[in-house]
């Protein structure tokens, strides 16, 4: 139990993927403008995430034992199809979120942060339980920074911030400070 | 308005005008102007000379432990800062004395042996990316300060975390200050001893409440000396210029947080070590304070302040690094507009928080 609450912590504070591995930078800074996307978009990332980590156990057990060298071509088709079922089911059930998310869906696919949880999951052993709170935590730090991110964006919205550094010049600035103010948790829970 | 309010004044002579109604008011005329009607002294540049002025005692606390680098630095420090927002912002802002706090207290937050380029590079830092690219003074989201010293601990590691002890005579720099920049200067020529909570850490190993509150221990120039940080935050706290709450809030919830946990692993710090020990006092008086960076509702402070305690003992509890408190308020720092959010009072008449319109 200690275990599994580790990964959970680890994955979303001591290696976020966002602030501190730099994965999923895509959404960060894309769909990071207004806190209520933003949120949408890190359930989407949970969502999509947790689905990444069952169907990577499951490829891990039972197709890649016999054909290792289809790791990163099973991971990468699966995933997409996944998405790409997500984004159907989405447009089905909720066409507000499906117009609020637009492209940013289909990034979700080519998102590295995806990717890499199932590389990372593989080559550290996880197995399915462990994998599952690896992906919620990832999913809960992805979704942490992009509504953190969002929240200050809203607020320097009004700022009078000098032409030179307007827009992503600005988004890119605060996502370096949000990453140095995130090295404080470095080491958390391995001393 | 005299042309409007000469018809009003018959009932003139009212005997005991308050006196902070105007001289028209007293006279007995009817004054009409938009608010705000009553007006305090205070102003920013006051505000900000008086934290200045606050942080004398520590200054002085700085330099008799740590000798005339201390001094050295903290002009470093203050040069960086000033001189950045002299030529990059605004004009006319080095007066309000924002920019002279910044360096002072990112000064403060530097071990005494760190060379002095580093120093002013550290305020140019603080002052550029986190006060000016945001538009000024009251713009920003992170702590300039701490942001500053944030950028020089990740860029720095090596002399951030080298602790000088005391100099032998008050002349002797502590730290080989004036390497020239990118130069591996003369390492050796300091002693270099563990901050306190270093020694809990790595060694666990105790340092007695008394001389962490006078500051006879190693740390940074302005982390050691609790009673003067105390006395100058009573101060500010007194004029009002700080809101209370902050610092409050995150003492206390550094002192019941890590009694709770002494109590099931007696061999933890107690809540009196952890108090005065690191940067605890500057960062809940001086930094977390800042009135930018802090939230503005009363509901909104506690939370901040409880955040930052709980944060602080996690992370040196728990955490790889010894000291938290920096990374704490910049972690806060973030929550801020999240905070203000959630505790945005009710508009008086009405059911429930009015939302923005965007």
């Amino acid at each position: 139990m200690t275990d599994l609450l580790w990964i959970l912590v680890s994955a979303m504070l001591v290696n976020n993927f966002t602030l501190v591995l730099f994965l999923g930078l895509c959404p960060f800074l894309g769909v990071s403008a207004r806190v209520s996307t933003a949120l949408r978009m890190g359930l989407a990332n949970i969502f999509v995430l947790t689905i990444t980590s069952v169907t990577a156990s499951f490829l891990n057990a039972f197709i890649l034992p016999f054909a290792p060298y289809l790791r990163l071509i099973s991971f990468i088709v699966v995933i997409a199809s996944l998405v790409q079922i997500t984004e159907m089911a989405i447009k089905k059930l909720s066409p507000t979120l499906f117009r609020e998310l637009g492209i940013f869906l289909p990034l979700i696919t080519t998102n590295c942060a995806i990717l890499g949880l199932a590389i990372f999951q593989t080559n550290r052993g996880y197995g399915f339980v462990e994998g599952l709170f690896f992906a919620l935590g990832a999913g809960l730090g992805l979704t942490l920074a992009l509504v953190l991110m969002a929240s200050i964006r809203e607020t320097t919205e009004l700022a009078d911030v000098p032409s030179m550094a307007r827009g992503m010049g600005l988004v890119l600035i605060l996502a370096g400070s949000l990453s140095l103010a995130f090295m404080g948790f470095a080491g958390l829970f391995t001393v | 308005m005299s042309a409007g309010a000469r018809g009003a004044g018959r009932g003139g002579g009212a005997p005991k005008a308050p006196a902070r109604w105007s001289a028209a008011s007293r006279a007995g005329r009817l004054e009409l102007t938009a608010s705000p009607h009553i007006k305090g002294p205070d102003s920013t540049p006051r505000i900000m000379w008086t934290v200045v002025a606050s942080l004398a005692p520590v200054v002085v606390a700085a330099t008799w432990w740590f000798g005339v680098s201390a001094l050295i630095l903290l002009a470093g420090a203050t040069l960086g800062a000033v001189a950045t927002e002299r030529w990059f912002g605004p004009g006319g802002t080095l007066r309000d004395g924002s920019a002279a706090i910044t360096g002072l207290l990112l000064g403060l937050t530097l071990p005494a042996s760190v060379p002095l380029w580093v120093a002013v590079i550290g305020g140019a830092f603080s002052i550029a990316f986190g006060k000016l690219i945001f538009g000024g003074l009251g713009q920003n989201v992170f702590n300039p300060a701490l942001l500053g010293r944030a950028f020089l601990q990740a860029a720095f590691p090596t002399v951030m975390t080298t602790w000088p002890t005391r100099p032998e005579t008050w002349g002797t720099l502590a730290g080989d200050t004036f390497a020239l920049p990118f130069m591996s200067g003369d390492a050796v020529a300091a002693l270099t001893g563990a901050t306190p909570l270093g020694l809990m850490k790595f060694e666990s190993v105790g340092t007695e409440v008394a001389r962490l509150a006078v500051g006879a221990t190693g740390g940074s120039l302005g982390e050691t000396a609790a009673i003067a940080i105390l006395a100058g935050g009573a101060w500010l706290a007194a004029k009002r210029y700080l809101d209370w709450r902050i610092p409050v809030s995150i003492l206390a919830t550094v002192a019941v947080l890590s009694q709770v946990v002494r109590w099931i692993d007696p061999s933890s710090p107690g809540p009196l070590f952890m108090l005065f020990s690191g940067g605890l006092m500057l960062g809940a008086v001086y930094m977390a304070t800042d009135m930018v960076t802090s939230p503005t509702t009363p509901t909104g402070a506690w939370i901040y302040g409880v955040g930052i305690g709980a944060l602080v003992v996690l992370i040196r509890l728990w955490g790889g690094l010894p000291e938290g408190v920096m990374y704490a308020i910049l972690l806060m720092n973030a929550m801020v507009p999240f905070i203000e959010r959630a505790t945005k009072p009710r508009v008086f008449g009405t059911g429930a928080p009015v939302e923005a319109t965007s």
